[in-house]
């Protein structure tokens, strides 16, 4: 099984972690002021990128904290991670 | 009129000493378990009289209190005699956070002898030997599917925090991975 290193509780099984989606999505500034197809885009649309990809994951069993991981998406390699609220770190692939 | 106070294990007794003495098992029910949710926990340490811990998966005592880290501001205070819900939150004061008895969200086993990390090894991942997990080290992980916290004291003792729907599985579990130690 693959290991996913949880920045609080060191490397742990994947098992322990759910999937939480792109990160760095931004909420809108002023929800009230877009239409409803910019509504859309914000809520439904989502990179997919074949390489590096920065997402979010919980380690649901262990900690429970949300944290950013850069993942290969071609090889499941995780590149990076890092603490929710730290910016995304530089990564090449 | 009081019931009587059964619990969560106690049909599991006989069964979970009989497991000795590759393993020495047995329930330690009824303590009293504080959730604490605070950024600066410096106040809370000096009213119970234990340093709360400061490195991630580990867990302090003294004072007959025990305070096991959860996450980077959250703690579980298994505390001693008299200490409750009231008077860990009036030591928080006015400063942020919360205090919540969580005391019958779960049951604790303590495990002692020779093949304590060979037993849990059949369904936990975590590395537990000496080396990679010393005594004070307090892990949340799975246990055969099971969430469980592991706390690691010295001299092969491990004390399993258990949530209580799950105590009976485990404690099914813990005697059936045992078997070929006996």
């Amino acid at each position: 099984m693959q290991l996913i290193p949880c920045p609080w509780c060191g490397p742990r099984e994947e098992a322990e972690f759910r999937y939480g989606g792109q990160a760095h999505v931004a909420y809108p500034e002023d929800p009230s002021a877009l239409s409803d197809e910019e509504w859309a885009r914000y809520v439904f649309f989502r990179e997919n990128p074949s390489g590096p990809f920065a997402e979010r994951w919980s380690h649901s069993a262990g900690c429970r904290r949300w944290f950013n991981a850069v993942r290969d998406t071609r090889t499941h390699e995780l590149l990076a991670v890092y603490r929710a609220g730290e910016p995304a770190p530089e990564v090449t692939a | 009129m009081t019931a009587d106070l059964t619990s969560l294990l106690a049909a599991w007794t006989d069964r979970l000493a009989a497991l000795a003495p590759a393993l020495t098992a047995a329930e330690r029910p009824f303590r009293t378990q504080l959730t604490v949710r605070t950024a600066d926990p410096s106040a809370l340490g000096e009213t119970l009289g234990v340093g709360f811990p400061a490195v991630p998966c580990t867990f302090t005592s003294g004072a007959g209190a025990e305070v096991l880290w959860l996450g980077p501001d959250e703690f579980l205070v298994v505390a001693p005699e008299g200490v409750n819900e009231e008077v860990v939150r009036g030591a928080l004061g006015s400063s942020r956070g919360s205090v919540v008895d969580t005391s019958a969200q779960r049951t604790a086993v303590d495990l002692e002898g020779p093949h304590v990390r060979d037993v849990l090894a059949h369904g936990c991942a975590v590395d537990l030997h000496p080396a990679a997990a010393p005594a004070g080290t307090c892990v949340q992980t799975l246990l055969a599917r099971t969430g469980v916290i592991l706390q690691v004291r010295d001299g092969d003792r491990v004390t399993l925090l258990v949530r209580s729907s799950f105590a009976g599985y485990l404690a099914a579990w813990l005697c059936d991975a045992a078997t070929e130690y006996l």
